[in-house]
C-alpha cells in the first residue's frame, strides 16, 4: 500500500534531480533516487532470476537426474558427467570449438584491425568502403552458410571455377576433408564478423589523436610502427570490446555450421551447441543434454570472468587517471 | 478456470443426451507436412474429417524435429494438442510410459487393427496391451533408386542381384558418371548403411544388430564384410557429398547425373515434381530377389492425454478416420507412401508403391525401421561411429569395437 506513492515521489524526485546539479543531487536526492531506480528495475530482476537464474538451476538439475525424453526427478550423480566425457562425439566438438575459437578470434582482430587502419587512411570514398566491409555483418549467420557452402562445394564452387577458367587440375575441396573443414566454417565466419571488428578499432582509431602522429612523422618513424607500437597499445579497450563479442560469437557458433556442413564430414566441425541440440531433440536425451549445458556455462565463465574484470580494472584505472 | 468450466459444460450436454452431431469436434493436429506433396496429403485428411462431422484445425510446424518439439512442450506444458505427428517408432514411448497418451483400443478393436496391420507397425503402436499411436502410411527408408539414362549410357540394366549392383557401379563410374549418389547429413549415412546392412547381410544380421543389440553380431565376419561393403560405395560417390541434403542428392538421379541412391520412397516426390514417371526414366528396387526384406517404418498420430469428453471424441473420430480405406488410398497416393491396409485397392498406383503393397503381404518380408527397434539416444551413438567409417580413415575392426561400445553401454 504504501509502495505506491513514495515510488512516484521517488520518480518524480529522480526526475527534478538533474536540474539541480550532479553533485547536489548525488549528495541529496542520492538514497531515493537509488530506491526509486531499483523499483524500477525490478520487472528486469524479476525477469532475470526467474529466465536465467531459475533455468540454469532447473539445467543443473535435469544433468544430474536419469532424464531422457521428458524430465525426470529421480537423482543420477554425475553419471551424465561421465557419459559426456566418455562420448568421443563431445571430446572432438570440445577440440573442434577450441581450434576454431582461437584460429578465428586472432583472424578477425588481425583482419579487423588491416581493415581499420586501410579506412584509416583517409581513402577517398570512405563511407563506401566501411559500408562494404561491414555489410556481411547484417547477413544471418544461416545465409552466411549457405553462400560458403555453395562457395566451398568441389563440385559448384571456387575449384568448378577454377577449372572452367581452364586450370583442370585446381583443387580446393577443404570442406570435404576431415582436416581442413572447420578451416572452411573459420573463413565463412570471418567473412562474417571482421567488419564489425573494423567498426569497433575505427572508432577507436578515431580517438587516437592526430599530433601523435605528426610528432612520430618527425621523429622518422615509419607508418607500420606507428601503427604497431603506439597505435595498437592504446586500443586496448576496443581490442578487448572486440574480442569479448567475438568470444561470444564462437561459444555461440551453431547456425553457421548447420548450415554449412551440419557438423561433418564426420564429426569434423562438430561444435558444444550442436551436440546439444541433437541430445535435446532429436536423441530426446535431455539429461546428456543438460550436462553439455552445464559444462559449456562453467567453461564460459571460466574464460570470460578473467576477461571482463581484467577490462573493468582497466577501465577504473583509465578513470582514475 | 475456463477449461474446467467448458468441460463441465461439455459434460453437462452430453449427461442430458444434447451432444448433437451438429456440435463439430474441433481437432487441433500437429504435424510436420509442409512440402507440396506434403501439405495436398494433408489437406486429404483433412477433409475426410470434415466430411465425418468434425473440424480440422491444421497446425503444421516444418521440420519434424521442431514439431515434435512444440508437441512435447504443449504436451508437458499441460496445454496437449488434439492430436500430434511421430514417426512409427520409439519417439514417443516414453510419453507412453509417463501415462500423457490416450488410447484408441476401441477404434482399433471395431477396425480390426489386430487382423490386418503388419507386424512391425502393431509392434510400436501397442504397448501393455493398448493401442497408443493411429498410423496413417508406411515408408520405407532402404529403397534403391537409379536414373535409367545414367545406366543406360553405362550399358547396364537394373542389377537384380548385389554382384550385378557392384557391376553397374563400377561400368557407371568408368563411363565418366557418378556411380553413387550420398547425402552427407548423419542420418543420410546411417540410412545407406542400414539398406547395405539390411540387403547385403541379410535380415538375420540386421534383427540382431538393431533388434537384438547384440555384440557378437557386431563382432562377426559377416558385419565387418557389410562395414567394407558400406565404404567400398564411397568409392563411387562425388566429393560434392559434404553436408547435401537427401533431395539435393536425389536431384542427381533426377538430372541424369548419378546411376544410384539408397533413400526412403519419399524421395520419389522429388521425381514426381520433375514430371518423372517410375519405369520409365527412373526405376526403383528395395533389394533383390523376390524374398528380398521390406524395411517398414511411416508416420503416427499419438493423441495426447485429456479428460476433455469433446477432445476424447475428437479423437476417437480422427483415428477412425485417418485408418478408413477411403482416407487411406487418398493420402498416400499424394504423399507417396504405401496404405497401412492390406484391403486397398493398389491399381492405381505406380510400380514403385505396387512393389512395396506386395512385399508388404509376405509377413516374412516385413522388417522394422532401426528406429523402431532402437531408442533414439543409442539410434544416434551408432550413427557417430558410422559417420566415421564412411568419411575418415577408421578401420572396419575398429568401427566393429566402437559399436560394440555403443551398444553394450546400458
Amino acid at each position: 500500500m504504501r509502495t505506491g506513492p513514495s515510488a512516484v515521489l521517488g520518480r518524480s524526485e529522480a526526475a527534478d534531480a538533474p536540474p539541480r546539479g550532479a553533485a547536489s543531487a548525488s549528495k541529496r536526492g542520492g538514497p531515493k533516487t537509488a530506491w526509486a531506480a531499483h523499483t524500477a528495475l525490478l520487472p528486469m530482476g524479476a525477469t532475470v532470476l526467474i529466465a536465467y537464474v531459475a533455468s540454469i538451476l532447473w539445467t543443473l538439475r535435469i544433468s544430474l537426474s536419469n532424464s531422457k525424453m521428458l524430465p525426470r526427478n529421480d537423482w543420477a550423480g554425475v553419471a551424465q558427467y561421465v557419459n559426456l566425457f566418455e562420448s568421443d562425439r563431445w571430446l572432438t566438438a570440445l577440440a573442434n570449438i577450441g581450434l576454431f575459437g582461437l584460429v578465428f578470434i586472432a583472424g578477425a582482430v588481425v583482419l579487423g584491425f588491416l581493415l581499420a587502419v586501410f579506412i584509416d587512411q583517409k581513402v577517398r570514398l570512405e563511407g563506401v568502403f566501411r559500408t562494404i566491409y561491414l555489410y556481411s555483418f547484417s547477413i544471418s549467420f544461416v545465409a552466411c552458410g549457405v553462400i560458403w557452402q555453395w562457395m566451398f562445394n568441389p563440385t559448384l564452387g571456387i575449384q568448378r571455377s577454377l577449372r572452367s577458367w581452364g586450370w583442370e587440375s585446381a583443387r580446393f575441396d577443404w570442406i570435404a576433408t576431415q582436416d581442413m573443414a572447420i578451416y572452411c566454417v573459420v573463413i565463412a565466419v570471418l567473412w562474417h564478423s571482421a567488419g564489425l571488428v573494423m567498426a569497433i578499432l575505427l572508432a577507436g582509431l578515431r580517438g587516437i589523436d592526430d599530433e601523435l602522429w605528426k610528432a612520430a612523422r618527425i621523429e622518422g618513424v615509419p607508418r607500420w610502427r606507428y601503427y604497431l607500437n603506439i597505435v595498437l597499445p592504446q586500443l586496448g579497450p576496443s581490442l578487448g570490446t572486440a574480442v569479448v563479442l567475438l568470444a561470444v560469437s564462437v561459444v555461440k557458433l551453431f547456425d553457421a555450421v548447420v548450415a554449412m556442413t551440419n557438423g561433418g564430414p564426420g564429426d569434423a566441425t562438430d561444435v558444444p551447441t550442436k551436440f546439444i541440440i541433437d541430445n535435446l531433440f532429436e536423441r530426446q536425451n535431455i539429461g546428456l543434454a543438460s550436462a553439455a549445458s552445464v559444462t559449456m556455462l562453467v567453461t564460459v565463465v571460466i574464460i570470460v570472468a578473467p576477461m571482463v574484470y581484467a577490462r573493468s580494472r582497466a577501465n577504473a584505472a583509465a578513470g582514475r587517471a | 478456470m475456463k477449461a474446467p468450466a467448458r468441460s463441465l459444460l461439455a459434460a453437462l450436454i452430453a449427461s442430458f443426451g444434447l451432444a448433437s452431431p451438429a456440435l463439430a469436434q474441433k481437432a487441433e493436429v500437429i504435424h510436420w507436412w509442409t512440402s507440396g506433396g506434403e501439405s495436398a496429403a494433408v489437406k486429404q485428411l483433412a477433409e475426410a474429417y470434415t466430411k465425418a462431422g468434425g473440424q480440422w484445425v491444421d497446425n503444421a510446424i516444418a521440420g519434424g524435429d521442431n514439431a515434435r518439439a512444440a508437441a512435447l512442450n504443449r504436451i508437458a506444458g499441460g496445454n496437449p494438442p488434439t492430436a500430434s505427428q511421430f514417426n512409427t517408432s520409439k519417439q514417443y514411448h516414453e510419453l507412453i510410459e509417463a501415462g500423457l497418451l490416450n488410447n484408441v483400443d476401441e477404434v482399433a478393436a471395431k477396425e480390426g487393427w489386430e487382423q490386418w496391420m503388419p507386424t512391425p507397425i502393431k509392434n510400436v503402436i501397442k504397448v501393455q496391451g493398448h493401442y497408443y499411436a493411429v498410423p496413417v502410411n508406411i515408408h520405407s527408408a532402404a529403397w534403391f533408386w537409379y536414373s535409367k539414362a545414367v545406366l543406360a549410357k553405362a550399358g547396364v540394366t537394373e542389377p537384380k542381384t548385389e554382384a550385378e549392383f557392384w557391376t553397374a557401379l563400377d561400368k557407371i563410374k568408368a563411363s565418366g558418371q557418378i556411380g553413387f549418389a550420398q547425402s552427407g547429413t548423419l542420418s543420410y549415412e546411417r540410412a545407406t548403411f542400414t539398406a547395405v546392412l539390411l540387403h547385403m547381410g541379410g535380415r538375420d544380421l540386421y534383427m540382431k544388430f538393431y533388434g537384438d543389440k547384440d555384440i557378437n553380431a557386431v563382432k562377426s565376419p559377416e558385419f565387418r564384410t557389410v562395414l567394407e561393403k558400406f565404404k567400398k560405395l564411397r568409392t563411387y560417390a562425388d566429393p560434392g557429398v559434404a553436408g547435401r541434403n537427401w533431395n539435393d542428392t536425389t536431384a542427381l538421379l533426377v538430372t541424369d547425373k548419378a546411376g544410384f541412391q539408397t533413400v526412403g520412397d519419399w524421395a520419389k516426390g522429388e521425381f514426381l515434381s520433375a514430371g518423372k514417371t517410375a519405369g520409365k526414366e527412373f526405376g526403383c528396387f528395395a533389394g533383390w530377389g523376390p524374398k528380398a526384406p521390406y524395411m517398414v517404418s511411416g508416420d503416427v498420430f499419438v493423441l495426447p492425454k485429456t479428460s476433455n469428453k469433446e477432445a476424447i471424441a475428437a479423437q476417437q473420430l480422427m483415428a477412425k478416420v485417418i485408418t478408413s480405406p477411403a482416407t487411406q488410398v487418398a493420402f498416400n497416393a499424394k504423399k507417396g507412401s504405401i496404405p497401412i491396409r492390406p484391403d486397398v485397392d493398389a491399381s492405381g498406383m505406380d510400380i514403385c508403391a505396387q512393389a512395396g503393397v506386395t512385399a508388404l503381404k509376405d509377413p516374412a518380408r516385413q522388417t522394422p525401421d532401426p528406429s523402431m527397434l532402437m531408442a533414439p539416444d543409442l539410434f544416434g551413438k551408432v550413427a557417430d561411429v558410422i559417420t566415421k567409417v564412411w568419411n575418415t580413415d577408421l578401420k572396419p575392426e575398429d568401427a566393429q569395437t566402437q559399436l560394440v561400445a555403443a551398444i553394450g553401454a546400458k
